[in-house]
């Protein structure tokens, strides 16, 4: 089931898009020569129907970056059958799949995604894409919160945990320091069998696309990272599941099939995977213009009903007092016809004294509520 | 029970350190708590995430953001439930369960970011978000809010500590009651941020849909974050009502003793009302995004156990509870609708999350992540217990007796 399906909430993804992100930033400063979907950029075709699990990427990439030497050599060829990932100290490496009850062997490394997860969750904006095609980290200003390993559809990003002092998250640079001499990535250049191949991303699509259609049966009919995840620099093609038997391209469904035994996710979609979070995002400036209001109001009515219900019980109070003051008159005035001016007098004075004495009790017991 | 037995502190002695030095058995097992705490955190700090951690890289975020920050955020929800309730709402009775709220909300929050230290690799680099911010980040949005919401949590929680410190220092009394004329303002402010923060941390998932079961991933996930925070929120202030009769029974004045039950009853009847519509939304957007066959495997069992018997169950003892009047009950209730909040969050962050690795894979806290817990949790409650036996938090300070606010 796509996922994708459920994308909106609230339905503000213009509202989010338009907070500004490194992307967008990075496409409006990279102007003219980069067009939509990275098409111009570098990415890197692995045809792993070529691929033999010698491990010489592997070599190549921790030669090409200084990384530290692994325990088991790279001439060990059994480490291919676990089922490794890449790591901080292994930017790449090569696992062997069973598709089918055949062996195939695909690369694993960062993809460097046209619009990157890791980069739309990174809250202190480590990750940039580039318009060459590379998905860069910087390490000085990371926070080491690890939420663009949780973001990454593809586990790549490692972390350094044993790090006590300056922990980063590593993860293949695309070799970028050799990019900008003119030299190949370390990993294609070191591959024997040609199962890597390097150029402009339309180039690779259009390279791929050719293979497919000139070795029927050879190929799944899909490329995976054309537009997996919005769209990847690396891509992947895979063998087909019966070689001779299907001289057509496969359906999709078939290559899911294949693919999912390559450990290659064909569930997520082809937009990039931080759009899920925009609708998310989008709300935010809705909560924060509206929410005051709502509450607002909320206490108003608060208030307004609270002043009607005291102004209905004055009314009823001053009603009864003033049916008080009316009786006790008309007591007073017969009191004066029967007994004399004198007797009323005195009657005034212990009512008018014995109402004030009950005043003062109900205003000390009202206090005493309140508190 | 009866008054007379608060010990308020005066101008010549501030300080009533007794109940905390006293060697009780409490007090012993605190000590020994923070002693071990201590240790974890030097080597924490000293060797690096990985030398007392489980974490790897298939699982970035374990223990400390799964029970820590979710739920230390979730469970802290109480401040803003009970605020708006009392100041917005105008439910007024319930004004003595407000300072017991937002005291247990500021330092649950408080200590979310101590916790949130441990895990950081650059703790100290916190603030970088604020120099280079990731606007497209769903993290930043929590760090925005979360910074902000202590700030505003400590403002409104400040009253407290200021009348406390009043005698001595009486020109805090200016700033006491500016912050009392600004109750309003600080209720709407908090729950505004609350409602943002609280659901951006269901958000936070949202980028991952391959990695977490689709029975609980869902984009509506901010919704069920935020609607949960308010059960867990009136289910906090009972089940720290709980604890806190027992423990510190002996600082609750009249007023708070008088009131304690009807608050109990009225949160109970919130919660269930609130417990049910949660449900109801899980099962809705379950149904919706055609979920229903995986109701027949392992984590659809499992998902079924977390609804029925953590959000319906919990649902019906507290409108059983509030309808029969009977506290003991809501109290159960309050126990089960919390531990069912904490599932939830260990459901999205740990259990139901990378459920397609294999099981070799798999990730259960170690011993050093499970002490930083306990240890932070302690530290709650040591400085909850310390504010409880200095500042006017469950009786009203006699010289601020009957103010209106």
């Amino acid at each position: 089931m796509n996922r994708r399906k459920f994308l909106t909430i609230l339905g503000s993804a213009g509202v989010a898009s338009s907070l500004g992100t490194t992307l967008t930033a990075t496409k409006a400063e990279a102007g003219a020569h980069v067009f939509p979907n990275y098409d111009e950029s570098y990415g890197v075709l692995h045809d792993t129907t070529r691929c033999i699990g010698c491990r010489r990427c592997e070599e190549g990439c921790n030669k090409a970056n200084d990384l530290p030497k692994p325990d088991k050599p790279f001439s060990d060829l059994s480490v291919t059958s676990q089922r490794r990932r890449t790591s901080a100290d292994a930017w790449t490496v090569v696992n062997k799949y069973v598709v089918d009850g055949k062996p195939v062997f695909r690369k694993l490394q960062c993809f460097h995604c046209n619009d990157p997860a890791c980069a739309s969750a990174c809250f202190a904006k480590c990750f940039s894409k580039l318009p060459n095609g590379v998905v860069t980290y910087e390490g000085s200003q990371c926070v080491g919160c690890r939420y663009c390993m949780i973001a990454c559809p593809f586990y790549v990003p490692g972390f350094e945990y044993d790090e006590a002092l300056d922990p980063l998250v590593q993860k293949c640079t695309f070799c970028e320091h050799r990019l900008v001499e003119g030299k190949l990535p370390g990993c294609v250049e070191a591959c024997p069998m040609d199962a890597l191949t390097f150029g402009r991303r339309s180039d690779l699509i259009r390279i791929a696309r050719a293979r497919i259609n000139e070795n029927p049966g050879k190929y799944v009919n899909y490329i995976y990272g054309e537009e997996d995840a919005g769209g990847t620099a690396w891509m992947v093609l895979a063998p087909a599941k019966d070689g001779k038997g299907s001289p057509l391209p496969q359906n999709p469904i078939d290559a899911g099939h294949t693919l999912e035994q390559m450990d290659l996710n064909t569930h997520l979609g082809n937009r990039p995977m931080g759009e899920l979070t925009y609708g998310a995002l989008g709300a935010v400036p809705m909560i924060v213009a509206f929410w005051p209001v709502l509450f607002g109001g909320a206490y108003a009515i608060t208030k307004r009903r609270e002043a009607m219900a005291k102004q209905a019980q004055d009314a009823v109070v001053k009603e009864a007092h003033e049916d008080v003051v009316a009786a006790v008159d008309a007591a007073v005035r017969k009191l004066e016809e029967t007994e004399g001016p004198g007797a009323a007098e005195r009657a005034r004075r212990a009512m008018t004294e014995a109402l004030k004495a009950r005043e003062a009790e109900a205003a000390h017991a009202k206090h005493g509520e309140d508190s | 029970m009866s008054q007379h037995s608060i010990v308020i502190p005066t101008k010549d002695k501030l300080f009533n350190l007794d109940p905390l030095t006293k060697p009780t058995i409490g007090n012993i097992i605190t000590w020994i708590i923070l002693a071990v705490g201590l240790v974890v955190t030097v080597m924490r700090f000293g060797l690096g995430i990985g030398a007392v951690a489980n974490l790897d890289d298939n699982w970035p975020w374990g223990l400390w953001i799964g029970f820590d920050l979710l739920c230390g955020v979730c469970l802290a929800a109480g401040g803003y439930f009970t605020t708006v309730a009392c100041y917005v709402m105008g439910m007024k009775h319930f004004h003595s369960a407000v300072r017991p709220a937002v005291t247990t909300a500021f330092l649950g929050y408080a200590f979310v970011v101590v916790a949130l230290l441990y895990d950081l690799g650059h703790p100290w680099r916190l603030p970088y978000m604020f120099f280079f911010p990731g606007t497209t980040s769903v993290l930043f949005e929590v760090g925005l809010c979360v910074a902000t919401y202590v700030t505003v949590l400590f403002i409104e929680f400040s009253v407290a500590p200021m009348e406390w410190l009043s005698g001595k220092f009486p020109w805090l009394l200016k700033y006491r009651k500016i912050v009392i004329r600004a109750t309003i303002l600080l209720t709407i402010f908090g729950v505004t941020l609350s409602t943002l923060h609280q659901s951006s941390l269901g958000s936070l998932y949202l980028i991952a849909p391959e990695k977490l079961h689709p029975l609980w991933y869902s984009p509506f996930m901010p919704m069920f974050f935020f609607v949960s925070s308010m059960a867990a929120g009136a289910s906090m202030v009972i089940f720290e009502g709980m604890f806190a009769h027992k423990g510190v029974h002996n600082y609750m004045d009249e007023t708070h003793l008088r009131e304690a039950d009807g608050v109990v009853l009225s949160f109970a009847k919130a919660a269930s009302f609130i417990l049910f519509a949660y449900f109801m939304i899980k099962l809705i957007d379950m149904l919706v995004q055609a979920n229903i066959p995986y109701l027949f495997t392992g984590y659809g069992a499992w998902w079924l156990v977390e609804m029925l018997g953590f959000i319906l169950l919990p649902a019906l003892l507290y409108a059983k509870g509030s309808r029969d009047g009977n506290v003991t009950l809501c109290r159960i209730a309050s126990v089960n609708a919390v531990a069912g909040i904490v599932l939830n969050r260990f459901n999205v962050s740990m259990i139901a999350f990378n459920y397609q690795l294999p099981p070799s894979d798999g990730y259960f806290p170690s011993i050093g992540e499970i002490c930083i817990s306990v240890f932070v949790v302690t530290l709650i409650v040591t400085a909850y217990r310390f504010i409880v036996y200095h500042m006017p938090v469950l009786y009203e300070h006699p010289d601020f007796k009957g103010e209106e606010h």
